[in-house]
């Protein structure tokens, strides 16, 4: 088992290390320089003036120092220029002898965002308690419909219950966010009908969550997410129905409710357990788009900002956080599918 | 004019999509008059729910190629009076209706819609054939031989799979990064896989009658080619091999970027199903007795283990088309890669949602038209799987 967890953590590792880089080499090439230069120092500047601005501010030296330098396995550089020493650990007003060595995201220091001017930890954790709220009430409403709907359909395969539900849980996975976002929206918060019984933003939500301006977005995101899990369920669910020990608990009179209840509800959760962690990466899709939809200040709508306005910093920490959160998630689901089922044997 | 009542609106759009209603009467008199004949096809008017599936999926397919026929008005011709005026408005000439109403900028929402189902219909299907020539050429050696290609191919694929699928649009269909060529090189590398599959295919195939297999090798290494280099060169970009005059097929370069991510985004996921597969398949005995007579590798992934991976394969073909198109959608939902302007249902969808609380027909129609068309990819996707389970 360590073995099995250790080289587990390893290939989280070099996955998460092989990812940073590629995000960072495709937002520090050249025409990205340029253009943060350009916005930085006056959109006139000519080309000469450019290429001093990027290596007056350390942009110069080859992407793999700078990437070191980023991550804080390489001393950040320093320039001296008419007696002032500048580097990339000094900030402004700082004495440069005090300065450390090193400063990346494993020092903790994880830049400035030149879009919002504020340090980009700051910003991000901000943001990303905001997602985090709304990730819990999706996982809320998403995880126990999605499972019930898929032990009822699964509980008598082919009965007209399961087509039913079965042909709900389709029509979920085939309603991408911003297309039930956008009917939602338009049927529950606008003229059309004239139901105005929600909010079609959320913005009010970041100060005060109430179910009026909460429920949309919520639910936009878990939806797409239901089917999916539900069909999961519903396929292990039928494949435990057929087994033999519940063939041998129904001859011997067991009710078919305790049969349900008591001997296939929980082998029939092993599976949709995996489904759920690995659900999270796509969660993060949805919330990018649902926090667009409905103008929510959380991490999706920081990473569209960050992405369109070529704040590079934040980007990068934008993508550090979505990494960790993809393969955390796998991590644990493998773990938790080992640990949930014993006759996995890891050699 | 007088403006339409919702019955003259639906009698109208009805009236609008004959040459579709035709074809459909056409397509299904003849499969269900041939239908034990068909194959698995056949098989798929066995099934209410395959049908109506199907039923759907064609119905778009034929209105992406009766498109000039059906629709009302072009598709960028403005009407300022017309601006986010209500389904069945009569146009201020008098001359017809705005069947499902005005957009923001006074264009004719239903012709809109009929023509962005174009853009999906023709970039959907292909770009999941390429991700699927990928995954195929890339997952049958990885299963087949296992080890340490197996260990790096997968290490790749999940190093894909691992990235937030709108991060990865955003870095590579932005303006500044389609100027360093990026998405080029890759277009350079992924359009690369047909070929070589092809070529796999027939090598393998015809390797005991060379004159016939270097007859084709040689078509398709002429033909294929030069497809591949017209595809991938484009005047005045990074990549300009072929000269103008002999560039026959002209991708726009925002069309090219989204196909190429797309295929990119997807060509991971069938990657592991198809080596899943094969490692499931290669331990039958029909995979062993082929070793036994001394068949090469590539003859017996391509011609004894593929054929026998079809089932799972097609049911996922289908899925992915629906989940490329919703990809495509995301996109423009961004306003990533496709021009503003483009009639496509995700660039709609996106202009529509922001006046969403004024008008609400310019989102609604594409959003309804893209859930029809993957909704009917999906039930076809089921009935395909039930059928193909009943033997």
């Amino acid at each position: 088992m360590l073995g099995f967890l250790l080289r587990r953590f390893g290939t989280v590792l070099l996955t998460a290390l092989c990812l940073t880089f590629i995000v960072f080499f495709l937002t520090n090439l050249p025409p990205n320089l340029e253009k943060l230069a350009k916005t930085e120092a006056g959109s006139r500047i000519s080309d000469e003036e450019v290429a001093s601005w990027l290596d007056k501010n350390g942009y110069s030296s080859p992407v793999l120092v700078r990437y070191g330098e980023w991550l804080g396995v390489v001393p950040g550089w320093t320039r001296e220029a008419d007696g002032v020493k500048t580097g990339r650990c000094i900030a402004p007003g700082m004495e440069p002898a005090d300065a450390p060595r090193y400063c990346g995201i494993f020092q903790g220091d994880w830049g400035f965002s030149t879009f919002f001017k504020s340090p980009v930890s700051e910003k991000l954790g901000y943001h990303l308690g905001l997602t985090g709220i709304l990730m819990f009430w999706v996982m809320v409403v998403m995880v126990p419909v999605s499972l019930i709907i898929g032990v009822l359909a699964g509980m008598r395969e082919g009965s007209k219950l399961d087509r039913t539900l079965s042909t709900v849980s389709i029509a979920s996975t085939a309603t991408p966010e911003y297309v039930s976002g956008v009917i939602l929206i338009a049927v529950f918060a606008s003229s059309m009908f004239g139901l105005k019984w929600f909010k079609g933003t959320a913005t009010g939500a970041m100060d005060h969550i109430t179910f009026d301006n909460f429920f949309l977005p919520v639910i936009t995101i878990a939806l797409y997410g239901i089917g999916y899990i539900a069909r999961m369920t519903r396929a292990s669910m039928t494949e435990v129905m057929t087994a033999q020990y519940i063939r041998t608990a129904r001859l011997k009179g067991v009710s078919f409710k305790n049969v349900v209840m008591k001997h296939a509800l929980r082998n029939a959760l092993i599976a949709p357990f995996t489904v759920i962690m690995l659900q999270f990466p796509w969660l993060l899709n949805g919330v990018v788009i649902v926090e667009s939809l409905f103008s929510y200040k959380g991490f999706g709508w920081t990473l569209v900002q960050a992405a369109g306005n070529n704040d590079i910093n934040l980007l990068l920490g934008c993508s550090v956080v979505a990494v960790v959160v993809v393969l955390v998630t796998q991590l644990i689901s493998d773990i938790g599918y080992v640990y949930l089922n014993p006759r996995i044997r890891i050699s | 004019m007088e403006n339409l009542g919702s019955g003259g609106i639906i009698v109208a759009v009805v009236k609008q999509f004959w040459p579709v209603w035709i074809a459909l009467a056409l397509t299904f008199a003849v499969s269900f008059r041939f239908k034990r004949r068909l194959g698995l096809y056949g098989k798929l008017f066995d099934s209410t729910i395959a049908m109506i599936g199907f039923a759907l999926v064609m119905f778009w397919v034929f209105t992406a190629i009766f498109a000039d026929m059906i629709v009302t008005y072009d598709v960028l011709a403005q009407i300022s009076q017309m601006k986010n005026k209500v389904p069945g408005t009569a146009t201020p000439d008098g001359a017809g209706w705005y069947l499902l109403g005005g957009d923001h900028l006074g264009r004719d929402v239903f012709s809109r819609m009929v023509m962005g189902s174009r853009v999906v219909i023709i970039i959907a299907p292909f770009a999941t054939v390429f991700a699927f020539m990928v995954g195929i050429t890339l997952g049958l050696p990885a299963g087949y031989y296992g080890g340490r290609l197996d260990a790096f191919l997968s290490f790749l694929a999940n190093l894909i799979l691992a990235f937030p699928v709108i991060l990865l649009f955003y870095l590579l269909v932005t303006r500044e990064i389609v100027e360093t060529g990026v998405p080029q090189y890759m277009a350079v590398v992924l359009f690369l896989f047909p070929i070589a599959f092809l070529l796999v295919l027939i090598n393998s195939r015809y390797y005991v009658t060379p004159v016939l297999r270097n007859t084709l090798v040689l078509a398709v290494v002429i033909v294929g080619g030069y497809i591949y280099l017209s595809l991938v060169s484009e005047d005045g970009t990074k990549i300009a091999v072929l000269p103008n005059a002999i560039d026959l097929i002209h991708m726009p370069g925002n069309i090219l970027i989204v196909f190429v991510s797309v295929v990119f985004v997807n060509a991971p996921t069938v990657f592991r199903i198809v080596r899943g597969i094969v490692l499931d398949i290669k331990t039958r005995d029909y995979v062993a007795a082929g070793q036994t007579r001394g068949e090469r590798p590539w003859y017996i992934m391509i011609w004894e283990i593929l054929p026998n991976a079809r089932g799972p394969l097609i049911v996922d073909f289908c899925l992915r088309i629906g989940y490329t198109t919703i990809l495509l959608g995301t996109l423009g939902f961004f306003g990533l890669g496709l021009t503003p302007e483009s009639p496509d249902w995700g660039s709609t969808i996106n202009a529509g949602r922001k006046l969403i609380t004024i008008a609400q027909h310019p989102a609604i129609v594409p959003a309804l038209a893209l859930m029809s068309l993957v909704l009917g990819l999906n039930l076809l996707a089921d009935g395909l799987r039930e059928e193909s389970l009943k033997d």
